[in-house]
């Protein structure tokens, strides 16, 4: 489909924002990408077409960008799009096993969504919370030290439309739609929310409080004092 | 003597709203930025060359040094690209950083801007990490209000702009390079070097490229002096670095600490190898540099003693696998990895990870031949050194040290037909397949 007259006085700002952010408006192809999958949740044909002609630059050309990157999807995924990482020490530490389970739990392909549209899932590779492991995303959002069972409550939670809430990340858990607004470079107002930090991030800072060890003193500023300012 | 662990970094990230300007400020923050715009920018990189920071992304390059690199007058703009891509497996360091203190990542880009002559600077950080995204976004928000970012920034005449830039999943851009070409629009490939970044990085103008951490770091080395930063660490891996420890330990976490701490005694710090079981092997610094073992645990964790132990210190990403562990099967899922991730722009990455990932694939299963793993070595040494950039060279790292450790492993699953380790015993499931433990809490 189209877009319509509405959606392109819509998007047309802030087609024009992302593309103010850079030296040279093609920088904007992948931000403009995001937006896309913003308003779509997939990247159609008439995406791709728009975001060509908005840039200068061939069809084949923004299909080549959005082909060679895992986050853009060439077809639609769930609204809550779940990430599994297998990589080799989650999936040692319990990720295999929990992929499997919500596979066959789902009964979907990878980037399949359930036929009410809910969840997809696919294996991610290591999403840098190997402190977490075994680690499951949804919507880029960390869901940390998972079980296969937990995994499945949390689909199930997804699909009934009950409150989750991740890990490490803002109380309220949004759609994959507003996920790629926000990597478009637009905020939704949570970044306050939720954890500076989570517990395994603290386990060297807990214990160099209990053991009273910190980094060496800064140095006195030269001049301070007589004796410190001859010392330098 | 200096204390075995020394946060920095970390120091704060236990209060609430470490993440806020509000937060950093009150904890020291932003009074390294005015004392360096109150210098001639070569004093800056002065105290940077003075301070021997070497890069904390993995290949350790002297952080100064790059910054010198960047010719002057040269009538070009320069830009400051933050590598906020954070993705070799075991790698979990700048993305907490970047949770819970972006703002010393910010005033670290200001800084280093200011220093390379620069006034566009890009943090390209990784999609797949949302919260992220978004405190960036907020710290660079914040940054711009209170005057550190934007024109005239403190009154000293001085320009920058600051953009976050999200990736769409692709572990090759984590390679500079091809960073540049994503950024610039393209698929990220890697380019021919040299030319290097510092002289046609991006839109082939002088750039320098900087890891997260390496860029948080500056902020304490302007404020505290090269020589105090120096004054930690071993030869010439100087100052304090994030160690990330993962797997099969008690508990598993961050730990800032001088360079030069060793395995064993970060794994007393986290309470050990998982109760029950012993170390097998380890990644010193993710899954590109060679693999470790028991006999390891005593090398200091510098850059000097990881290499002449035969390996790098990398990125500090301790992998942690105890005896429960199958090393073909681990050794397998990372040469999946680096296929699937192998850009396709050379053909001994491109073709070699395909092909090993099939070897590797028939050994697991008891289905290899006496011929497999001198092939496999075959194909690494046509990898090594002759791969476009260092994705391929990494993909032999596993595979290489895993043969030169574990050779009998190998053989032991063509011999009997099958892998003989059981995945369930190394996972942290308990017979009911619950958690035995929620990790991390101490």
């Amino acid at each position: 489909m189209p877009f319509s007259d509405e959606a392109l006085a819509r998007l047309e700002p802030d087609m024009a924002e992302i593309i103010g952010r850079y030296p040279r408006p093609r920088s904007a192809l992948m931000p403009l990408l995001h937006l896309m999958q913003s308003e779509e949740g997939y990247l159609s044909d008439d995406a791709i077409r728009l975001v060509a002609g908005r840039l200068g630059i061939t069809e084949t050309e923004v299909t080549a960008v959005a082909s060679f990157y895992t986050l853009y999807k060439r077809e639609p995924v769930g609204e809550y799009h779940v990430g599994v990482c297998t990589n080799t020490l989650c999936a040692i530490m319990g990720g295999d096993q929990i992929l499997a389970t919500l596979e066959d739990h789902l009964g979907v392909g990878p980037d399949e969504p359930t036929p009410d549209g809910k969840v997809s899932i696919e294996h991610v590779e290591c999403n840098a919370a190997c402190d977490y492991a075994p680690v499951v995303m949804v919507n880029w959002e960390f869901f940390d030290n998972q079980t296969p069972e937990s995994a499945v409550a949390l689909v199930d939670d997804l699909r009934a439309g009950r409150p989750v809430t991740p890990t490490r990340g803002p109380g309220r858990l949004c759609s994959w739609r507003q996920a790629s607004r926000i990597l478009a470079g637009f905020t939704d107002g949570q970044a306050a929310d939720g954890p500076a930090a989570g517990p395994a991030s603290l386990v060297g800072l807990r214990i160099a409080r209990e053991q009273g060890w910190t980094a060496p003193p800064a140095p006195a500023e030269p001049g301070r004092t007589a004796t410190e300012g001859a010392s330098r | 003597m200096t204390d075995t662990l020394t946060p920095v970094l970390t120091a704060h990230w236990d209060e609430p709203d470490s993440f806020l300007l509000a937060g950093y400020r009150r904890t020291g923050g932003y009074r390294a930025l005015p004392k360096a715009l109150a210098m001639p920018p070569d004093d800056v990189i002065a105290i940077l060359k003075e301070s021997a920071l070497r890069g904390r992304g993995g290949a350790g390059f002297p952080t100064g040094n790059k910054w010198a690199f960047i010719p002057q007058g040269d009538g070009k703009p320069h830009y400051l690209v933050v590598n906020a891509d954070e993705s070799e497996p075991g790698t979990c360091k700048d993305v907490p950083l970047m949770m819970a203190n972006p703002q010393a990542l910010i005033e670290g880009a200001i800084i280093a801007a200011y220093a390379i002559r620069c006034n566009r600077a890009f943090i390209y950080v990784r999609g797949e990490v949302l919260q992220v995204v978004r405190r960036l976004q907020q710290a660079v928000a914040e940054a711009y209000e209170a005057g550190y970012a934007g024109r005239d920034i403190l009154r000293s005449g001085y320009d920058l702009d600051i953009v976050v830039h999200s990736g769409a999943g692709a572990y090759i851009c984590g390679e500079e390079t091809a960073l540049l070409d994503s950024l610039e629009g393209y698929r990220g490939l890697p380019r021919l070097k040299p030319p290097f970044p510092a002289i046609a990085g991006l839109y082939a103008s002088p750039t320098v490229v900087n890891n997260v951490e390496s860029i948080a770091s500056v902020p304490s080395i302007v404020l505290n002096g090269g020589d105090w930063f120096a004054g930690l660490g071993t030869g010439r891996s100087k100052g304090y670095g994030i160690f990330s420890l993962s797997g099969h330990v008690t508990t598993p976490g961050q730990f800032e600490a001088p360079l030069g701490i060793t395995l064993r005694e970060l794994l007393e710090l986290a309470g050990g190898v998982r109760a029950g079981h012993r170390l097998k092997f380890w990644t010193p610094g993710g899954s590109s540099v060679p693999l470790l073992t028991d006999e390891h645990l005593d090398v200091p964790l510098d850059f000097e003693s990881v290499m002449a132990a035969g390996s790098q210190l990398g990125t500090r990403a301790l992998q942690i696998f105890d005896d429960t562990t199958c090393v073909v099967r681990a050794v397998l899922r990372w040469t999946e990895f680096y296929q699937h991730e192998s850009c396709g722009k050379c053909t001994p990455c491109r073709e070699g990870t395909y092909w090993m990932v099939r070897v590797l694939d028939r050994l697991e299963h008891g289905q290899g031949t006496d011929e497999d793993l001198d092939k496999l070595l075959d194909v690494c040494d046509n990898i090594l050194g002759r791969a476009f950039c260092a994705l391929g060279d990494g993909a032999t790292s596993p595979i290489t040290s895993s043969i030169q450790y574990f050779r009998d492993e190998y053989i032991e699953h063509q011999k009997r037909g099958g892998c003989p380790f059981d995945p369930a015993a190394s996972t942290l499931l308990g017979p009911s397949g619950s958690a035995h433990t929620p990790g991390g809490g101490r």
